[in-house]
């Protein structure tokens, strides 16, 4: 009798897992009438206008460019920066190696907001307030430390003497470590540029206290919620729905390797 | 080819890892670096190789001070115990990059490549990458990128101590073979004083950080200078015991005493370490000359054609390996007799005075 409702319980999780991600989806094809009116569970008049607003509408698709734009960035200049002090962290020992690198990690614990204001005066007084390498720089404080703890970790897993032996048959540094090192920590790669572009995807709070018109986010686009034709909630779903879309693509790359990742690496 | 260590040591903050040591090593035969994990063999090889520089003395090749010389030009070339290769590429590219980095012409490089693949029996892997071998495949292309290029310096850092056994012993026949006539300078750590006896050459044994004795391999089994190196070249582990010689006869304890054998008839009397090999002791008589001893059973580990017994004669641990099976049963009182030709006598300062 039991064995009849085994399927119950993933089909209620994957219900309660999919049913806003289907609700934003449905409200992104109603109109806005449709959705303050009536209560459906698909449209009614189905519509594209929300989509054909978005990628016609420059504030709006200029949004995506802008957030996009200092998002990856950002994960380029992150994952730079953290590959050789990984390196360091794992292949060395130097004074107070293990603090530094435990301090690293608490950067990531203050919440942005306490960062927000200095931030903001501090590169309104550099002169790079609205511009996209502004907050590319500024996720960056939270973005370097968390791509040199997964980097250490997947370098860590690779044996000393690898090192060793590639020095044996002749490598340089340089070339032992383009040539054999990162493709050897490749998944470790992608898994840091995954959480750095996903971190700076999401971060609102900062982007948007750096910027006001020319490198305006997509997410601070989509908090003006009114218009002078009143609520648009259609063209909000369809944002919203747009906004999914690069974390889901960029997830995919990296799928087998995501568990490693919120591990740092140490799996 | 020879390679030369002058004074070398290294200190690795305030610990010492390697003690000085002295030590020519030369182009006959394996030069077997003998001793237990942690003895300093990896460490020893990264100086030879220049893969760490030392703390103080010199490192020579060939007639040229190379301490300074970094590991990228001193054409050496090594194997490591774990299975070392370059994953990202396959095996046909592990193999060919020490070339592939000189910069050697591509068909000569194919023909190289290919020719080594052929003697390791690798070539039908030649397409996959190192992830995809078993693990005696593995080090089969370790092995090959080490041969592919001509080093003068070969350094093999227990290659074969994480090989199930068929493989080692088939790897342990064919790699003596492969170094013949190569003129370079091969060095071989092993934790196994068999290994070390089956491949001959010359043996370093070495005891926490310091090379106790260098010589031909069997030499340095017959005569050990010093307790140490009885003790690092002994497996099982050598007996030992504390007796004195007194007049024509050697004294064990109150019991046990017997006859010395005229092999050691020089003998000054006073208080020796007496240390004789497992398998000297036997529980089964072989000649009237042999020492009758008594002692109570701890182990016995039989295996299939052979016995190792390990008893206690008051509180201390002896072990005797004889031929034949002798399922003693614990706790038992057996007896055991000690081949008098064949004991090994040091000093009180540990030095070997006769063997």
């Amino acid at each position: 009798m039991m064995r009849r409702f085994t399927w119950l319980v993933p089909a209620i999780y994957i219900i309660f897992l999919m049913l806003p991600i289907y609700w934003l989806l449905n409200m992104s094809f109603k109109t806005t009438n449709e959705i303050l009116g009536t209560f459906s569970l698909w449209p009614q008049e189905f519509t594209l206008d929300n989509y054909r607003k978005i990628f016609t509408d420059s504030t709006w698709y200029n949004g995506y460019f802008n957030s996009l734009i200092y998002v990856v960035l950002n994960t380029v200049i992150s994952v730079t920066a953290a590959l050789p002090a990984a390196y360091a962290f794992s292949r060395y020992r130097f004074l107070g190696d293990k603090h530094l690198f435990f301090w690293l990690l608490t950067n990531r614990m203050a919440p942005p907001a306490v960062f927000a204001l200095p931030f903001f005066q501090l590169y309104s007084a550099v002169e790079l307030f609205d511009t996209h390498i502004a907050v590319a720089l500024a996720h960056a404080l939270f973005n370097i430390p968390l791509a040199v703890w997964i980097l250490e970790g997947f370098m860590s897993g690779v044996p000393r003497e690898l090192d060793d032996t590639a020095y044996v048959d002749g490598y340089s540094f340089s070339r032992f470590f383009f040539k054999i090192f990162l493709p050897t920590i490749s998944a470790g790669i992608g898994v840091a540029a995954f959480f750095c572009f996903m971190f700076s995807w999401v971060e609102l709070l900062l982007a948007k206290t750096l910027t006001s018109v020319a490198a305006k986010p997509i997410a601070a686009t989509m908090t003006r919620t009114a218009s002078t034709s009143g609520y648009e909630l259609g063209l909000l779903a369809a944002a919203g729905v747009l906004t999914i879309i690069p974390g889901a693509f960029v997830i995919y790359f990296v799928r087998n390797y995501i568990a490693k990742g919120f591990a740092l690496g140490r799996v | 080819m020879t390679l030369i260590l002058k004074d070398v040591t290294l200190n690795v903050g305030a610990e010492t890892h390697i003690y000085p040591t002295s030590v020519e090593l030369a182009e006959h035969g394996f030069n077997i670096l003998l001793g237990t994990t942690l003895a300093g063999k990896t460490t020893l090889m990264q100086l030879m190789a220049g893969l760490v520089k030392p703390t103080s003395g010199e490192v020579w090749f060939d007639g040229k001070n190379v301490t300074g010389v970094p590991v990228q030009k001193r054409n050496v070339s090594m194997v490591h115990q774990q299975f070392i290769n370059y994953p990202n590429m396959t095996v046909f590219e592990n193999i060919a990059s020490p070339l592939r980095v000189v910069g050697m012409e591509r068909s000569k490089l194919q023909k190289r490549v290919e020719h080594i693949a052929e003697l390791l029996k690798m070539t039908p892997m030649l397409g996959r990458k190192p992830n995809e071998l078993s693990g005696g495949q593995q080090q089969r292309t370790a092995l090959a990128r080490a041969l592919v290029k001509d080093a003068d310096l070969v350094l093999l850092d227990e290659p074969l101590a994480n090989l199930d056994f068929k493989l080692r012993e088939e790897l342990r026949e064919e790699l003596p073979k492969m170094f013949e006539h190569r003129g370079c300078c091969v060095v071989y750590a092993t934790t196994e004083p068999m290994e070390s006896l089956l491949l001959g050459g010359h043996t370093a044994s070495l005891h926490e950080g310091r090379i106790t004795q260098f010589g031909e391999t069997e030499k340095i089994y017959r005569k050990p200078a010093d307790l140490k190196s009885a003790r690092v070249f002994s497996d099982p582990p050598i007996n030992t015991a504390s007796v004195s010689k007194k007049g024509a006869r050697i004294v064990l304890n109150d019991e046990v005493s017997w006859q010395i054998h005229e092999r050691y008839k020089d003998l000054a009397d006073g208080p020796y370490t007496l240390g004789i090999r497992p398998h000297h002791i036997s529980p089964v008589k072989s000649t009237e000359e042999n020492v009758h001893i008594e002692g109570k059973i701890l182990v016995t580990e039989l295996s299939g054609s052979e016995s190792t017994i390990h008893f206690d004669i008051g509180d201390q641990a002896w072990v005797s390996q004889s031929l034949g099976i002798h399922p003693f049963e614990l706790g038992a009182r057996k007896s055991f007799y000690i081949q008098t030709d064949k004991c090994l006598f040091f000093d009180i300062s540990e030095q070997l005075v006769a063997a």
